[in-house]
Parts: C-alpha cells; sequence; structure tokens
C-alpha cells in the first residue's frame, strides 16, 4: 500500500506541469544487509497518470529509478477543478493511488 | 553511495530473481502488466533491449534534447529531463548504456501528454545516456555522456 | 592543524575527473555543474514526503500520554510553528538552556506525548527504510520556515555563552588525527575529493552553508538526515568519541554556527549528496 505520494500540479494555460514524489525503495535485489542477506528486488514496474478518468501518460520503468522516485511530466488540456489520479504497482504487486485536484 | 553503486553494479540476476518469483508463484503473470517488456529490462546491453523491444533502427535526431549533469554528484540519483520535438512523438525510452540492464524504461505520451519526461535513475559509472523517440511508426534518438564522481562526505 | 587541512585539501587533489590532476578551472566547472542539477533536484525534492509524514506525527495523539505537539513551544509560543525553525538554538526558560530545533522536540515528546529519552536516543538516525520520528518532525518545522531568514537570538546571557562553548568546540582539536571541525571548515577553499568544503567561520553565506539544505534528503542512502546526524557523522570522521544524541554540546556547536548564519535565506529542507 505504500506511504502517500505527493503530487503537485500547476497550470501554465491549458498544461500541466506534473510533479510527484513517491515513497519507494526501488531495491535492485542485489545489496545485502547487514548481516550479508539479500535484500530482494522490490521496484516500481508501472505508473499510470490519469486526468479525469482519462489516461494521460504512463510508464513501464525498471530498478535503475532511483530510491524514492520523483517524475515531472505535462498534462494537455487540463483546467483548474480537474481530478488527478496517479498509480504505480511495483514487482510484488503492491499498488498505491493517490489524487489531488488540478490548480487546488 | 557506494551500496547504491554496487547494488547496480552487481545488478545482474533480478531477471533470475523474476524467473524464480514466477516459478514460486509469489508473482502471478497477471500482475505484471502486458506493457512491460521483460526482455528489454533483463537485455545486458542496449542493442539487445532495442531488439526486445522490436526497435531495428532509430535515426540521429537533433529535436531530442537531453539534459542531464555532465558530471553528476552522484550516481545514485543523476536528473534527467528530455524533450522531444518531434512531431506525433507517442513515447520516449531510456537507456543508460553501462549499466548491468540498460533500459531504463518507457514513458508513454500519445494519450495526453507533451513530449517532455523528467527521471532521476541510478547510474553504476560515467556511461552514455540515450533517449529513443517513437513518432509515426519511427524512431528517433539522441546521446549525452554523464560522468560519475566519487563523492566527498555527506554534505 | 596544519596535518589535518593537508588531509582535507590534499584528498580533492588526489581525485580529479577522469583520472586527470583536478585544476582550479576543472573544480570550478565541476562545482557549477553540481551547483546546477542541485537546483534541479531540489525543484522536486524527497525530503518532502518526510515533511508529511512530520506534520501527521506532529498533530497525531501519540505516546504514553496519548497526546499531540500542538501544544509544543518551540520558542514563539505553544504551536506556533511559521519562523520557528530559523529562531533555533534558542533559550527557554522553562529548561534553563539554549536548545537546537531537534532537541527542543525531543524535549516535547518527552514532557507532552511521555515518550522516554533512552528509547528516542537508542535508534536515532535514519537508515534503509527506517527514520526516527523526531527527523520526521523537523523536517516538518523546518519547513514552516521555508524562504525566511535566518535570525538566531544572541540577547539572553545564556545565548551567548552557549555561542562561545559552540565556538570552543568547533576549534577544539583533539582525537588520534588532531582534528577539529575548524579543520576542514575553519579555512577558504578546503576540499574532500570533489566537494568544496564551506568556511563556517566566516559570517554570512559561507557560514550559512551549515543551516541551509538541512534537514537534508540525502541521496546516498535515500534517506532523511537532520543536522544531528551531520554533527555526529563530523565527529565520527573526526575519529572523535561521538556526542550525545540531542546533546547539550550538539546544541552549541550548532548555535555557534546557526548565528554565524544570521541574516541569510533559509529555503527549506534540502537534498544532500
Amino acid at each position: 500500500m505504500g506511504d502517500p505520494m505527493k503530487i503537485r500540479a500547476r497550470l501554465q494555460g491549458d498544461v500541466a506541469d506534473v510533479r510527484v514524489l513517491m515513497a519507494h525503495p526501488m531495491e535492485t535485489g542485489q545489496r545485502k544487509d547487514p548481516s550479508g542477506k539479500v535484500i530482494p528486488a522490490h521496484f516500481i514496474k508501472e505508473i499510470r497518470a490519469e486526468l479525469n478518468g482519462k489516461p494521460v501518460f504512463d510508464a513501464q520503468i525498471s530498478q535503475a529509478i532511483s530510491r524514492n522516485p520523483v517524475f515531472a511530466f505535462r498534462v494537455k488540456g487540463a483546467k483548474a477543478g480537474d481530478k488527478l489520479k496517479i498509480t504505480w504497482e511495483d514487482n510484488t504487486g503492491d499498488k498505491r493511488s493517490d489524487e489531488i485536484t488540478v490548480g487546488g | 553511495m557506494d551500496q547504491t553503486r554496487r547494488g547496480v553494479l552487481k545488478g545482474a540476476g533480478t531477471a533470475g530473481a523474476l524467473v524464480a518469483a514466477f516459478a514460486t508463484g509469489a508473482l502471478r503473470p497477471a500482475d505484471v502488466l502486458a506493457a512491460w517488456n521483460k526482455g528489454a529490462f533483463d537485455a545486458k546491453t542496449t542493442a539487445d533491449a532495442l531488439k526486445a523491444m522490436n526497435i531495428a533502427s532509430a535515426a540521429d535526431s537533433a529535436d531530442i534534447v537531453i539534459r542531464a549533469p555532465d558530471i553528476a554528484e552522484n550516481g545514485a540519483v543523476v536528473p534527467i529531463d528530455i524533450t522531444s520535438k518531434i512531431p506525433g512523438t507517442q513515447s520516449i525510452s531510456l537507456f543508460v548504456e553501462k549499466n548491468p540492464f540498460p533500459y531504463v524504461g518507457t514513458f508513454n505520451v500519445a494519450a495526453g501528454a507533451e513530449p517532455f519526461v523528467h527521471v532521476r535513475v541510478k547510474i553504476s559509472e560515467s556511461s552514455n545516456v540515450r533517449a529513443v523517440v517513437a513518432a509515426g511508426g519511427k524512431y528517433f534518438q539522441t546521446v549525452k555522456e554523464v560522468k560519475v564522481t566519487i563523492g566527498g562526505c555527506g554534505g | 592543524m596544519r596535518y589535518a587541512r593537508v588531509l582535507c585539501a590534499a584528498a580533492g587533489l588526489a581525485v580529479g575527473l577522469a583520472g586527470q590532476p583536478a585544476t582550479a578551472q576543472s573544480d570550478d566547472r565541476t562545482a557549477a555543474e553540481f551547483d546546477k542539477f542541485r537546483e534541479v533536484l531540489e525543484e522536486a525534492n524527497p525530503a518532502e514526503l518526510w515533511e508529511l509524514k512530520g506534520e501527521e506525527l506532529w498533530r497525531q495523539k501519540r505516546g504514553p500520554k496519548n497526546a499531540s505537539l500542538e501544544q509544543c513551544d518551540l520558542g514563539l509560543g505553544a504551536g506556533v510553528l511559521k519562523g520557528a525553525y530559523v529562531q533555533l538554538p534558542r533559550y527557554f526558560a522553562d529548561t534553563g538552556k539554549v536548545m537546537d530545533a531537534e532537541q527542543r522536540i525531543v524535549h516535547c515528546m518527552i514532557t507532552l506525548q511521555g515518550f522516554k529519552y533512552e528509547d528516542l536516543a537508542n535508534r536515532p538516525f535514519s537508515r534503509g527504510n527506517y527514520t526516527p520520528d523526531p527527523v520526521s518532525i523537523v523536517t516538518y518545522v523546518a519547513a514552516q520556515s521555508r524562504e525566511m531568514k535566518i535570525a538566531v537570538p544572541q540577547s539572553h546571557p545564556k545565548e551567548r555563552e552557549t555561542y562561545e562553548i559552540g565556538r570552543q568546540i568547533f576549534f577544539y582539536r583533539a582525537g588520534p588525527w588532531d582534528f577539529s571541525c575548524a579543520s576542514c571548515h575553519g579555512a577558504d577553499g578546503l576540499r574532500i575529493r570533489t566537494q568544496n568544503l564551506p568556511n563556517f567561520t566566516k559570517p554570512g553565506a559561507q557560514a550559512a552553508r551549515s543551516f541551509i539544505g538541512w534537514p537534508g534528503y540525502r541521496m546516498t542512502g535515500g534517506v532523511m538526515h537532520s543536522l544531528q546526524w551531520r554533527m555526529n557523522d563530523c565527529f565520527r570522521q573526526q575519529r572523535f568519541p561521538e556526542p550525545g544524541y540531542a546533546s547539550d554540546t550538539i546544541a552549541a556547536l550548532l548555535t555557534y554556527m546557526a548565528v554565524n548564519s544570521n541574516g541569510q535565506l533559509y529555503r527549506g529542507p534540502g537534498i544532500k549528496r
């Protein structure tokens, strides 16, 4: 389920400048803990963004994305009051969605 | 940094881990989205990753701009902006060529986003960073070199 | 002193980029590149995730006394957060001493919520997926002073006395390497590898580099750290015995550096190498 994302969407005309922070370890599966035990791979694989329920952006990613990932992208045709929902899903099947109101 | 660097360097085997996860039932195939191209993510070279993505060739283009540090302060967190000015850009894929698994991901903008993405990636050693853009059924690319330094103390 | 200074400076020369000896010119370019992309990284700083967590911890009723921290006085009155961080460390009449931000938060967690110092001091620094609560809380508190000027008071005699104690600690040379804080941060132009070391004895922008950017999200390890960790780690790197968590020693050292930072703009929690 994970910790809440931090999403910001700033309108510039009808484009929403979206910035999202995610709390996730993005473990490569190759690091060892202090006792020498391998820390299992644990990383986000898929990100989806929806504006008022309509998909606008998605990504498939690897464990090469930095820990506590940060993404920015620009959604077209947005206006104040629109609902922007972002979802991530990781390799363990864990998922999280958070939603904000654009310009709110 | 050292731990992360080592983690990336020794990244080989994640593919095996995934296979193992499937075998043990920890991961059901349905959990993995069809769009997540396992063959490409498991490839050890950019060429093999492109092959797995059915990208036979990509034309060099000055209309793709990679903004990344010439010298990154910390290879664990390298900020990269990719902007495409190619009309009809559908997706932007990113590769860090010297990483054990070069394919970092694909960002699909066709549904309603501008052809731009900002990401932060792990870079295991000084490397070329390659962006491949899909537009109108064709592929375009550009490359930028990023050096990674050895750090000082905790800042 | 001379020996220690050689260690700080020489380390920088030894590395260079791409195996070349570092030159003043390539150093400047590297530093400029680091600064440019530091700004890009700060545009979206994972520290904000801890800000969220800290706010929750501040408001929640917690601890043996089932109380929130909303009555915690950080120097500007109970529950007043705006601008509190840039005016700490400061004198508190209820404890009769000068306290830094995290030390005061720990004090509130003990007095208001009933937590025990021993438990809080047991594992006080972030590691892996673990972040101690005071670190998240101090990140939240610090964020309420974003874009405000550092204005650490020196009006109370105890505040001036604490500054002087902090100054003495800063210059105190000891340990197997005969080091002091000043060995690396007491002169201009020192470096460790590619990192320039700010001179904290120089009031203004140089000294403020001890204050600005903390608490900071550290790219190495991807964890949130406060100044308590930074001070502890400096002592560890000097091969000194490590000072106690949220101790008066650290409060004094932070007072010396924070007062030297006065007048500079604090931009909120930062991002560190």
